[in-house]
C-alpha cells in the first residue's frame, strides 16, 4: 500500500497547478488576460507560468475584456485552447457581448463545425472586503446563456480537477472561482492531483437525514458549518455541493431531497431571478410527493452588491441558514 | 534647519525625457482616396486582373439584384444589398490566398461568394434555415457576423494564433462605417497593433449606418486617420475603383504577411440600395445624392477602362452578363426549392454532448413530432 503525502494547500495553488499541468500536457493551451504574465495575476493564480512557458503562451494583454475574449475566439478558431482570466466578476461585463453572441453559440451557429474550447476564469463573489465592482455573483447571467458550461469549485481538490476538466472540454466553460476560498486550505496531494468526474456531477459533502442544503462555491463551507451547528438543534443536515450549475445534476439533488424530504437552496447571488428559483422549481417538479415543506431559498438580498463594511449583513451566513432550516418544520396555513 | 534652508536644499529634477514612440507621418493616410481608374496609373494595371475583376463585378451586381428579388418573393427573410459596393466585396475576396481568412459582416455575402462559397449556402443565414450554411474552415470564411464589429477581434486572434504556429496566414476583416464606433473596433485595432498581428481591416464607408450619416458617426478627419492612434498605417481608397481597392488591399496583405503588422483601410463608397428591404432610404437621403454616386458606378468605371484599352467589346460585355445570368438562374431555381429541415437539429449542436436537460427537451420534441406524424396519417 502506497502512502499518499497529503499537505495543506490553498485553492489558488491548486488552480495554478491545474493551469501548469494543462499547459504541459497540451501545447495548444494558452493563458491570457490582464496582469497574468509578469505579475502572475492579482490573485497570483498564474504565478510562474510566464516564466515557465514564455510570453507567447502566457500573455499579458491590453486592458480590454471584450478584446481579451474576442481575440481568444479567433485563437480557438485556429486550433488553440485559450484560458482567459477576467480579473474580477464585474470586470467581465464588457466581454458579455463576445461571450453571449459568439463564445456561447459558435458551435450552434456553425452546426458543430466550429467549436470553441475556451475557458473563462472569473474570480467571483464577496466576503473579501472588496470595493464596488469586485464582489458580484454573476452566475445567473451565465446560467441563462445556452451553450456555456458553468462550474464552480468549493474545495482545493475540486479546484484542480474541475479546472483540468474545463480546459479539456471542447465547449466553452465559465469557470467561477470563489475569491474568498482562494486562501482556504485543505489536505491535498500535490504530487498526484486527481481529476474529477465529467463536468455536471454534484457531490454530497455531508450526509444527513433531516433536510438537504443545496449549495455551491463560496457557500459550501458556510453550509457545512451550519450543518454542524444544527446538530445542537437535533437537525441532521445533508449538504450537496453542485460543483456544476450547467449542466445541472438533477439526479444527485433529487435523490438527496427524496431521502430527506426537505430542502434549502443557499447562494450569495440575489434570490429574485437567481439560481435558487430554478433549483427550487426543479426540486419541486421531481420530488413533490416527497416534500414535507416548501423548498426554501437563502440568498443574498436583491440589491447591488453592498459596500464592504456592510457585506456581512448581505451574505448568507450560518444564522440565516439555520433560521430557514427551522422554517422547514412547516405547517400548512389554516 | 529653517524652512528656507530646507527649500534651498531641494533640487528639483527635470521629468524623464519624453519623445513620441514613433513618427506618425508614415502612418497618415493620403489626403484624397487613392484612385487608379481614370488616371495614368491605370495603363499599368494587369489586363488579366482587370478582366477578372470585371467579370466578378458584373456577377456580383447580378447576385445582389437576384437576392433582393428573392426577399420580395419571401424566399429570404432579409437581404442587406451591397449594390454599389461590389468593388470592395470582390477585391476583398480576390486579394486573399487560399490559406488566408475572411471575416465578413452581415452585408458581405458577396465577398464570401466571390471567395468561392456556394451562393445558396452563403444565403442560409438570410433565408433562415440555419445561422450559418457552410463550414467556415472549408473556404476560410468566418460566419457572417450580425453584431457590429465583433468579428474584428476574432480576426486578430486568428491571425495572431496563425503567426504563433508559424503559418504565414493573413486575416482580412470587413466592417462598415457605423461599426467603427463600436468598442470592439477599438479593442481589435489596439490588440492587432500591440501584437503586430497579420490582419487587415477594411472599412467600407458607404455613407450611412442605416440612416445615420458619417458626420453624425464620427468627428475624425477620415476613418483611415483612426489608424494613427493605434500605431498602424491608415490608407484611404476609392471604394468604387476595383483596381485601386485591389492594389491597396494587396499591399496591406503583403505587408502583414511579411511581418509588418496590421493596416486600416477606408474604402469610400456608397450604398445604392436601402439598408435592407425593411428600410426606407428616401427618409434620410435625396435622390440627387444617389444619382451622383450612380454616375461613379464601379462597373461603369472599370468597363470604361477596359473598352478604352481595347480589352473589352460588346461581345465581351455580353459574355459577362450571360455568365451572371446563368448564376442568377441557378440561384433562383435552387432558392425556390424549400429547404428540408430536421427539427431535431435544434439540439444537435448546443454542446459537444447534450446536457441531461437538453436530452429531456429533445425527447419532448421527438414525442411531439411523432404525435404530429400520427395525426397526419389518421
Amino acid at each position: 500500500m502506497t502512502t499518499v503525502a497529503l499537505k495543506p494547500a490553498t485553492m489558488a495553488q491548486a488552480l495554478t497547478r491545474a493551469l501548469r499541468d494543462a499547459m504541459a500536457a497540451d501545447p495548444t493551451v494558452h493563458v491570457m488576460g490582464e496582469d497574468v504574465g509578469t505579475l502572475g495575476g492579482v490573485f497570483r493564480v498564474t504565478d510562474g507560468l510566464a516564466k515557465e512557458f514564455g510570453e507567447d503562451r502566457v500573455t499579458d494583454t491590453p486592458l480590454a475584456e471584450a478584446g481579451i475574449l474576442g481575440t481568444a475566439v479567433g485563437m480557438a478558431m485556429y486550433g488553440l485552447r485559450p484560458v482567459v482570466e477576467m480579473q474580477f466578476d464585474a470586470f467581465a461585463y464588457p466581454a458579455f457581448e463576445q461571450l453571449i453572441s459568439h463564445v456561447a453559440r459558435m458551435r450552434n451557429r456553425t452546426r458543430g463545425t466550429m467549436p470553441l474550447p475556451i475557458t473563462v476564469r472569473v474570480p467571483y463573489g464577496g466576503g473579501i472586503g472588496g470595493v464596488e465592482h469586485h464582489s458580484d455573483s454573476s452566475e445567473a447571467y451565465y446560467m441563462a446563456t445556452p451553450g456555456l458550461h458553468v462550474v464552480t469549485p468549493a474545495t482545493v481538490a475540486d479546484a484542480y480537477g474541475l479546472l483540468r476538466a474545463a480546459i479539456a472540454s471542447d465547449d466553452p466553460v465559465v469557470f467561477l472561482e470563489p475569491k474568498r476560498l482562494y486562501w482556504s486550505k485543505d489536505s491535498w496531494n500535490p504530487e498526484e492531483p486527481q481529476t474529477v468526474e465529467p463536468i455536471g456531477r454534484a457531490v454530497v459533502r455531508r450526509t444527513g437525514r433531516s433536510a438537504t442544503l443545496i449549495t455551491y462555491g463560496p457557500s459550501v463551507p458556510v453550509c457545512l458549518e451550519a450543518a454542524e451547528a444544527a446538530t445542537a438543534e437535533g437537525w441532521d443536515l445533508e449538504v450537496v455541493d453542485l460543483r456544476s450549475l450547467v449542466p445541472f445534476d438533477d439526479e444527485t439533488v433529487a435523490a438527496s431531497v427524496r431521502r430527506t424530504g426537505r430542502a434549502v437552496v443557499v447562494h450569495e447571488s440575489g434570490g429574485y431571478g437567481g439560481p435558487g428559483g430554478e433549483i427550487a422549481a426543479r426540486v419541486t417538479e421531481r420530488c413533490f410527493h416527497h416534500l414535507e415543506a416548501p423548498v426554501l431559498r437563502v440568498a443574498g438580498f436583491d440589491i447591488p452588491y453592498p459596500p464592504p463594511m456592510l457585506e456581512r449583513h448581505h451574505l448568507p451566513g450560518v444564522d440565516r441558514i439555520l433560521d430557514a432550516v427551522g422554517r422547514l418544520q412547516w405547517e400548512a396555513e389554516s | 534647519m529653517t524652512v528656507m534652508e530646507q527649500r534651498g536644499a531641494y533640487r528639483p529634477t527635470p521629468p524623464p525625457a519624453w519623445q513620441p514612440r514613433m513618427d506618425p507621418a508614415p502612418l497618415l493616410p493620403d489626403a484624397r482616396p487613392y484612385r487608379v481608374l481614370g488616371t495614368d496609373a491605370a495603363a499599368e494595371a494587369d489586363p488579366a486582373l482587370l478582366r477578372r475583376l470585371y467579370a466578378e463585378l458584373v456577377r456580383g451586381r447580378r447576385y445582389n439584384a437576384q437576392a433582393t428579388a428573392l426577399t420580395k418573393q419571401g424566399r429570404l427573410a432579409v437581404y442587406p444589398s451591397s449594390t454599389g459596393q461590389e468593388a470592395c466585396e470582390v477585391a476583398a475576396a480576390l486579394v486573399l490566398e487560399e490559406r488566408d481568412w475572411l471575416f465578413p459582416s452581415y452585408r458581405d455575402t458577396l465577398a464570401a461568394v466571390a471567395r468561392g462559397l456556394d451562393p445558396v449556402q452563403a444565403l442560409t443565414l438570410l433565408r433562415g434555415d440555419w445561422h450559418t450554411g457552410y463550414d467556415p474552415h472549408e473556404h476560410r470564411v468566418a460566419p457572417l457576423c450580425t453584431p457590429l464589429a465583433t468579428q474584428l477581434p476574432h480576426a486578430v486572434g486568428l491571425a495572431h494564433a496563425a503567426r504563433l504556429k508559424g503559418d504565414d496566414v493573413v486575416a482580412l476583416a470587413l466592417v462598415g462605417d457605423g461599426g467603427t464606433s463600436e468598442g470592439d473596433f477599438h479593442e481589435a485595432l489596439n490588440f492587432a497593433a500591440v501584437w503586430q498581428a497579420p490582419v487587415v481591416f477594411l472599412v467600407q464607408n458607404n455613407g450611412f449606418a442605416i440612416s445615420v450619416p458619417l458626420e453624425k458617426q464620427t468627428a475624425a478627419p477620415s476613418l483611415a486617420h483612426k489608424a494613427v492612434g493605434y500605431g498602424m498605417p491608415g490608407r484611404l481608397v476609392d471604394g468604387n475603383d476595383a483596381v485601386a481597392v485591389h492594389q491597396v488591399l494587396g499591399e496591406a496583405v503583403a505587408h502583414a504577411r511579411a511581418g509588418g503588422g496590421p493596416t486600416l483601410i477606408e474604402a469610400v463608397t456608397y450604398r445604392i440600395d436601402a439598408h435592407t428591404n425593411a428600410d426606407d432610404a428616401t427618409r434620410y437621403r435625396g435622390a440627387d445624392e444617389v444619382e451622383t454616386w450612380r454616375a461613379h458606378d464601379p462597373i461603369a468605371l472599370l468597363e470604361h477602362e477596359l473598352t478604352e484599352r481595347g480589352l473589352l467589346d460588346e461581345s465581351g460585355i455580353q459574355a459577362a452578363r450571360d455568365a451572371a445570368e446563368t448564376m442568377a438562374a441557378d440561384l433562383r431555381e435552387r432558392m425556390n426549392q424549400d429547404p428540408s429541415l430536421d427539427p431535431m437539429d435544434l439540439f444537435a449542436h448546443v454542446y459537444a454532448e447534450p446536457t441531461p436537460q437538453l436530452r429531456e427537451q429533445e425527447a419532448l420534441l421527438r414525442a411531439e413530432l411523432a404525435a404530429e406524424q400520427e395525426g397526419a396519417h389518421r
